[in-house]
């Protein structure tokens, strides 16, 4: 476990970078997270995906694969990939302040 | 030439062969390159002899479970040979992967070719069974050779299945 400071505030972080709880997070640290990812600035469409992965992680518990987000983000899977180079569902979690996903597809 | 240290960095690339033409042979490459992608690496297909039918546009939609010579299947060879078994054990397993949210295969390949994968068929195979681009989903990036997949393949992990 790590800690990192995004807009002013420290937060707790897992090994793998992901939030350690989802609650610490707020919109201007997935602002300041997407630039050191590389990502310039959150267009509409990456707040679309990131606002569903915490909707999905809040009611099921995990958040969704890149399959589901394809499905119904409403950002198709070739987007997905040229918004989240890194893998959408992996780097959407992260800025979004959820766990990784679990899922294989 | 120098070689990913696997203690300290992690894969970045992957390129996986696919050389069987039955369910059970296709998918785990499938899922493998898709993960790949998903995890942010880099994932190319490569599809050889019987591996072919999972981009063939004639067969893709018609892949089946081997139930002959598959002693996990768990079913006398004898009976694995009636006719409908191998289409009833196919049809189970779709049923079952489709409560899983697991695509069929056509649709997994078009998804694996909006993740950015590159797709490749064997030229050797493709010669063999007398087929050409055409006779492939448009997701077939190209018919290489076995020096042009070594040439894709460089600096990744090669994986058979």
């Amino acid at each position: 476990m790590s800690t990192a400071t995004y807009a002013g505030v420290t937060v707790e972080l897992n090994d793998e970078g992901f939030f350690e709880d989802p609650n610490a997070w707020t919109p201007e640290m997935a602002e300041e997270m997407a630039k050191a990812e590389g990502i310039d600035a959150l267009t509409p469409d990456h707040w679309k995906v990131l606002e569903y992965m915490r909707k999905e992680y809040f009611e099921k518990g995990t958040g969704p694969t890149v399959r589901v987000l394809g499905k119904n983000s409403g950002v198709d899977v070739k987007a997905l990939y040229q918004l989240f180079p890194k893998g959408p569902a992996k780097m959407a979690a992260r800025l979004a302040g959820i766990p990784k996903p679990k899922g294989c597809i | 030439m120098s070689f990913r240290d696997p203690d300290t960095e992690p894969i970045k690339k992957v390129s996986i062969i696919i050389s069987k033409g039955s369910l059970e042979g296709i998918y785990p490459g499938l899922i493998m390159a898709n993960g790949a992608r998903a995890e942010g690496m880099e994932a190319n297909l490569f599809f050889t002899f019987f591996g072919l039918d999972a981009i063939h546009k004639k067969r893709i939609d018609h892949i089946k479970v081997a139930t002959v010579g598959n002693p996990a299947m768990h079913i006398p060879t004898l009976l694995g040979g009636l006719p409908g078994m191998s289409a009833l054990a196919t049809h189970m397993m779709s049923k079952k992967m489709d409560e899983l949210d697991i695509p069929p295969i056509h649709e997994f390949i078009e998804m694996i070719g909006d993740t950015g994968a590159g797709m490749y068929a064997c030229l050797a195979s493709v010669d063999m069974f007398g087929l050409s681009k055409d006779d492939f989903v448009e997701q077939v990036n190209d018919i290489i050779t076995v020096g042009d997949f070594y040439d894709l393949a460089a600096g990744g992990e090669i994986i058979f299945t």
